[in-house]
């Protein structure tokens, strides 16, 4: 799967969780899921499932914690992918 | 007697003992119909919200008929963010549309996230079984697979059983006390006189008060186990909930929210709040199953003594009540309800007030129950009419005496002015209250 892919993936599982919609409008690699998209922390690991529902793949709860932006969640799949 | 002046506390409390608690808005979300024009129109035209339900049918319960509010789904958005939908099953989502509408309702505009908690602002919002479809279709068979970790991060908030209050705490920035009570099908009722014994005692200016219950299945299958619903109208729903009837075979399960803006009528005049109603007063207490009473059942003298207490509450007499918005449930109890209401209110079968029940249009929605006939006993206090009690032209035949009190058909009454509602529960316990149009 493309990188690009991946992420239009990604953006649309965050974006039910994402509180901030402008930050939204703008997301990139760089964009911070709490930060920025002041998504609720207790709602990462909802993410992380959602993540591993939709590319079919497991995460470990050492990697779950390292995602903290779009390119961390974009670079964790594309490695657990490829 | 002390000079009040040597003691500021006694002062605060004297005063505050004599606050006085309005109703400044209502949210209802019943199976016949969402919002107040709706669910008006519905009780004036005895339109009933019991359908057939195809998978009751399919999953052999002998009660397929209930009371679930449609449509839900096309207008749930407008009130809750997808981020908040993902985390609330129907009691939830049931309760937190009751409580927005009874807010908005009260002239008030749903807070953003930066305005700071209203202080002076609570919620008692109750159920009575609370979030068991999350629990059986999400909670246990996962568990059960050794899938834990595939729980997700909702399933507290989702099965605690304060889930509905504490979401609209949030939704509504509420920081006054916010709680659930439950007491099985008294709650909604026991919520209302809770939230307005808070405000007399000055410990908030509003509250906001009621029941939810959601749908499940799951809910309504130990009922159905009971044997206690009414298996023989899967083929007519709408004449299947029976109250005060002489072929009553069982209650109807419902769905829902009812929740009353309670108000300080200070804070209300002071703000130019519509007043529907005064809570005059009202009366809590549990029959200690004894004297015929038991987990299932009520005792006589607990049910009356409850009544009589929401009357001295209120400072009336039972003669001044002009209409009884009964709990009447149709199962075997509802001839001895109403004698209870007889008794209680000193009044001989000939002389007794209009007696009906919102049972008869939407099933009996248990812990949301006590809220939705509230919101309709206001209603009908606001507008000047007494809604039918259908299904009942085979009134039963231990409530012959009473017959000229039975509301069949709605009635307009311009001059109603004084409601009482009461509501009894598994457990054996009793909630009374009585609402008077404010003049």
């Amino acid at each position: 799967m493309e990188n690009q892919d991946v992420f239009d993936k990604v953006v649309e599982i965050l974006r039910p969780f994402a509180k901030n919609e402008e930050a939204l409008g703008t997301i990139s690699l760089e964009t911070s899921l709490q930060k920025d998209l002041e998504v609720n922390s207790a709602r990462l690991v909802d993410i992380v499932l959602e993540i591993e529902d939709s590319f079919d793949i497991e995460v470990s709860d050492d990697d779950a914690d390292g995602v903290n932006t779009v390119g961390d969640a974009v670079n964790l799949i594309v490695a657990a992918t490829s | 007697m002390w000079p009040a002046a040597l003691f500021p506390a006694w002062e605060f409390l004297v005063s505050k003992a004599k606050r006085r608690v309005v109703v400044t808005g209502l949210g209802v979300l019943a199976p016949n119909g969402h919002g107040l024009d709706e669910f008006t129109s519905a009780l004036r035209d005895g339109r009933s919200g019991i359908r057939h339900h195809a998978h009751l049918e399919e999953l052999n319960f002998a009660c397929q008929v209930g009371g679930i509010p449609e449509n839900v789904e096309q207008f749930q958005e407008q009130y809750l963010s997808a981020e908040e939908l993902f985390a609330m099953n129907a009691n939830m989502i049931y309760a937190a549309i009751g409580a927005i509408d009874a807010w908005k309702d009260a002239g008030f505009e749903v807070p953003g996230p930066e305005v700071e908690a209203d202080w002076e602002t609570g919620a008692i919002i109750g159920t009575g079984i609370g979030g068991i479809d999350t629990i059986s279709q999400t909670l246990g068979p996962r568990v059960d697979a050794g899938k834990v970790r595939r729980l997700g991060s909702t399933m507290v908030e989702q099965i605690m059983s304060s889930g509905n209050s504490a979401r609209i705490a949030g939704l509504l920035g509420l920081g006054n006390q916010v709680s659930t009570n439950s007491s099985a099908c008294n709650t909604g009722t026991e919520a209302i006189v809770m939230g307005a014994q808070r405000i007399r005692d000055g410990l908030a200016t509003r509250m906001l008060a009621g029941g939810s219950e959601g749908h499940s299945h799951y809910i309504w299958a130990g009922f159905d186990a009971m044997k206690v619903l009414n298996r023989t109208k899967n083929d007519d729903p709408a004449a299947a909930s029976r109250p005060l009837s002489a072929s009553a075979a069982g209650f109807i399960p419902g769905s829902g929210a009812g929740v009353l803006m309670l108000e300080e009528l200070e804070s209300a005049q002071g703000r130019g709040a519509r007043i529907y109603a005064e809570v005059l007063g009202g009366a809590l207490n549990c029959g200690g199953h004894r004297q015929g009473g038991s987990m299932t059942a009520p005792n006589p003298n607990s049910v009356q003594r409850c009544i009589r207490g929401a009357v001295a509450d209120a400072g009336i007499a039972g003669t001044e009540i002009d209409a009884i918005n009964g709990h009447l449930t149709a199962t075997f109890a509802d001839p001895h309800e109403v004698n209870n209401w007889s008794k209680a209110l000193e009044r001989a079968p000939a002389d007794m007030p209009y007696i009906h029940s919102t049972k008869s249009l939407i099933g009996h929605a248990l812990g949301a129950a006590g809220g939705l006939e509230c919101v309709a006993s206001i209603l009908e206090l606001h507008h000047g009419f007494i809604h039918g009690s259908i299904n009942c032209d085979d009134l039963h035949p231990e409530l012959e005496a009473f017959a000229g009190a039975v509301v069949h058909e709605t009635i307009d009454l311009p001059d109603l002015r004084t409601i009482a509602k009461a509501s009894f529960g598994f457990g054996d316990v009793n909630g009374c209250v009585i609402f008077r149009k404010f003049a």
